[in-house]
């Protein structure tokens, strides 16, 4: 793929006692580990044992029951996961009234990290997914997997060093899926940090993490 | 190269309203109907008309100003907009605050504009249709952020509609106490219209004020 | 912490209290009633009609002292995300409506001989109006919000947004009034009401109050009950058997 035109810089990401629900049902306790730049986590799980409900609660949008998670730059201050990461959920966050081009300049506006600029444009970053023609289309009228495919261009155009990933390979054909796994080798390179809920294997180096009843 | 944050929020949501039902228009014919239908209800005397004109223009904005306002989350929840949002490094507050006003903008604004068009329907002098058109230019934002409370409590409920009116009718008495008391006062001879008025500029902003603290903590309390 | 909010240590507590409170609210009903329609004097101007007055007045002061407890768990809820505070707050709703109610009905059926209608536009009635309509889209939101947490933090905020709006209702209503002032309004003269009529209504008050407490602590109780019976419902139909959680997280590190 493309040259990396940077490196993120120096963070950890830490995870201390965490404890997640959903509804009234404890999904997640006691989970503690730490990522660094270029470590992928990939979760695993059967159906209903928590994979969404810890991304969530990474990405910021459930708070913890218990214990907490956080990054820690280079100089060890802390800072939300949330504000750094790129949540990529069941949903594109695509308007459908809007073509491709405009979703992704506002997701680039709105993400963007003050300092972690990139000069691609929408169409650049469309043209690595492999959907450049869809640039002017309304998102309504895409298919499930080019919808996926603009949805994952934003990761491209707003750099965040945490990609939060949760079935990543949905709606994406063989080629969509090498495409992802060079994406997410590429982010690593850069010194960012994956985090994916799957399934089907990612194709990445990985630390694993699998929640699961106990046996 | 990129927009500021909050530029291309605004942008979007005035694309987004532009395109999906054509904007302020549908609110601009419910108002129209909403006016058309009250000389059905009390008779076409047009002294009694003029004299509760300004309520009958206050009610109609009050009605269809709640019933667009709750698709205002419901839709970025539904297409994953919502979490995409809650990342970003903008506060949460100020999102709300600019799709508030995007959302009077295309919604609000309409309204205010055609209000003295809809005044001469219902005979009301020239004085009043000034009064009516001030106060709604003053009090419909705080409708607007009233009613974002109510649509950001039922942003998961498929049919939040109802229920939004029932939470946040109760919240806007004193907007719309003050809008039709300074609209009534500006034709009236006895009572100043300036009281009333400076009131309602202070509910609005008040609730400019604290609004967008509640719509916040209502979305991030009920899109967990 | 997740320890703490299983309201184990609230169940015992209410069960010791409730004899006592349920006694203490019969006593104090027998004595005020007693005072209200035998001991204190029928008014030379209303006569006998004034006895209403010891059951509006009473819950008139209920329905602002409910929503007070809604606010202070409402705040529970929002910032140490208590369940405890949840089922309060969710008990309190339905009574405080209740009491709201009665007050609308007392005052409208005194208002009948006092005024010759069922109903009058007065401020401080149409301000408990208001506070009816409230607690029932409370209660709508608490009914049309499935999961039960959400619920509680969404009625939460709407009980705080509420408690910065009722003083500003309060405030317009009675602006509104002055402005469209009815011919004639009856004000009960407040301060200067006699011992004989005042030691009844203070009494009244007392009960009213322990009334409260009896069926706040009694509903919330049981909703506490009812969570518990369908989380029980829940794991059955899921074939655990623990109320612990049994989920394990191993982490196998290294690349591969």
């Amino acid at each position: 793929m493309t040259a990396s035109p940077f490196t993120f810089p120096t963070f950890r990401l830490q995870a201390e006692k965490l404890a997640l629900r959903r509804g009234s049902r404890l999904l997640v306790e006691n989970l503690s580990f730490s990522l660094t730049n270029g470590q992928a986590l990939v979760v695993t799980g059967a159906n209903g044992t928590g994979k969404s409900t810890l991304l969530r609660g990474l990405a910021g949008f459930l708070p913890p029951v218990a214990g907490q998670a956080h990054l820690e730059d280079g100089a060890g201050a802390r800072e939300t996961i949330a504000s750094h990461a790129h949540y990529v959920g069941h949903q594109e966050g695509s308007k459908p009234a809007l073509t491709a081009h405009e979703n992704l300049a506002f997701w680039r506006a709105m993400l963007a990290l003050p300092g972690l600029t990139s000069d691609l444009t929408p169409e650049a970053a469309l043209r690595q997914l492999g959907v450049p023609q869809v640039a002017d289309l309304p998102v309504a009228y895409l298919s499930a997997g080019q919808k996926r495919r603009v949805g994952l261009a934003r990761l491209l155009l707003a750099p965040r060093p945490v990609w939060i990933l949760d079935e990543p390979l949905t709606a994406l054909d063989a080629a969509g899926q090498t495409l992802l796994t060079e994406l997410m080798k590429d982010h690593l390179k850069m010194g960012g940090m994956v985090i994916a809920a799957t399934h089907a294997p990612l194709g990445i180096e990985s630390l694993h993490l699998s929640l699961g009843e106990a046996t | 190269m990129s927009a500021s944050p909050l530029a291309a929020l605004f942008s979007r949501e005035i694309r987004v309203a532009r395109r999906i039902g054509g904007g302020g228009t549908m609110g601009v014919i419910f108002f129209l109907i909403l006016v058309t239908i009250v000389p059905f209800a009390i008779g076409p005397d047009l002294n009694l008309l003029s004299r509760i004109g300004p309520a009958i223009l206050w009610i109609a904005a009050l009605l269809a100003t709640l019933l667009g306002l709750d698709r205002l989350f419901q839709a970025d929840q539904e297409d994953g907009s919502l979490d995409l949002i809650l990342t970003s490094d903008t506060p949460l507050e100020l999102i709300v605050l600019v799709k508030c006003l995007a959302h009077w903008v295309v919604t609000g604004l309409p309204l205010v504009i055609a209000a003295p068009l809809f005044g001469l329907m219902l005979a009301l002098d020239p004085q009043a249709l000034w009064g009516v058109t001030l106060s709604l230019l003053a009090g419909t934002p705080a409708l607007a952020l009233l009613g974002a409370i109510g649509a950001a409590l039922t942003v998961t409920l498929r049919r939040g509609g109802l229920l939004m009116a029932i939470l946040i009718l109760p919240l806007a008495i004193p907007v719309l106490i003050f809008g039709v008391s300074a609209a009534a006062a500006s034709f009236s001879a006895t009572t100043p219209f300036l009281p009333p008025f400076l009131i309602l500029c202070a509910l609005t902003l008040g609730t400019l004020a604290a609004a967008p603290f509640a719509v916040a903590a209502a979305l991030r309390h009920m899109s967990e | 912490m997740w320890k703490y909010a299983n309201p184990t240590f609230f169940l015992p507590l209410v069960a010791t209290l409730l004899p006592w409170l349920i006694g203490a609210t019969v006593a104090a009903f027998a004595i005020g009633l007693w005072g209200a329609f035998f001991s204190a004097p029928a008014d030379y101007q209303q006569g006998e009609t004034v006895r209403i007055m010891y059951i509006h007045v009473p819950a008139a002061w209920l329905s602002m002292f409910c929503y007070a407890t809604m606010a202070a768990s409402a705040l529970g809820t929002l910032v140490w995300r208590h369940p405890l505070a949840d089922a309060a707050q969710k008990a309190a709703a339905p009574i405080g409506a209740a009491f709201t109610f009665i007050c609308l009905v007392t005052g409208s059926l005194w208002g009948k001989p006092m005024w010759g209608t069922w109903w009058v536009w007065d401020a401080r009635l149409t301000s408990v109006l208001v506070l009816f309509v409230i607690y029932l889209g409370l209660i709508a939101l608490w009914q049309t919000i499935e999961d039960a947490s959400r619920a509680a933090r969404g009625a939460a905020i709407l009980t705080l947004v509420g408690v910065v709006n009722l003083p500003i209702i309060k405030f317009s209503v009675d602006w509104w009034n002055t402005l469209h002032q009815p011919a004639s309004v009856f004000r009960m003269s407040g301060p200067t009401i006699a011992p004989s009529m005042l030691w009844p209504l203070l009494v009244m008050g007392i009960a009213f109050t322990l009334l409260f407490t009896t069926l706040h602590l009694m509903a919330t109780r049981n909703e506490i009950l009812r969570r518990r019976a369908r989380r029980l419902a829940i794991q059955a139909a899921s074939g655990e058997t623990d109320a612990q959680p049994t989920h394990r997280l191993t982490m196998t590190g290294g690349a591969q």
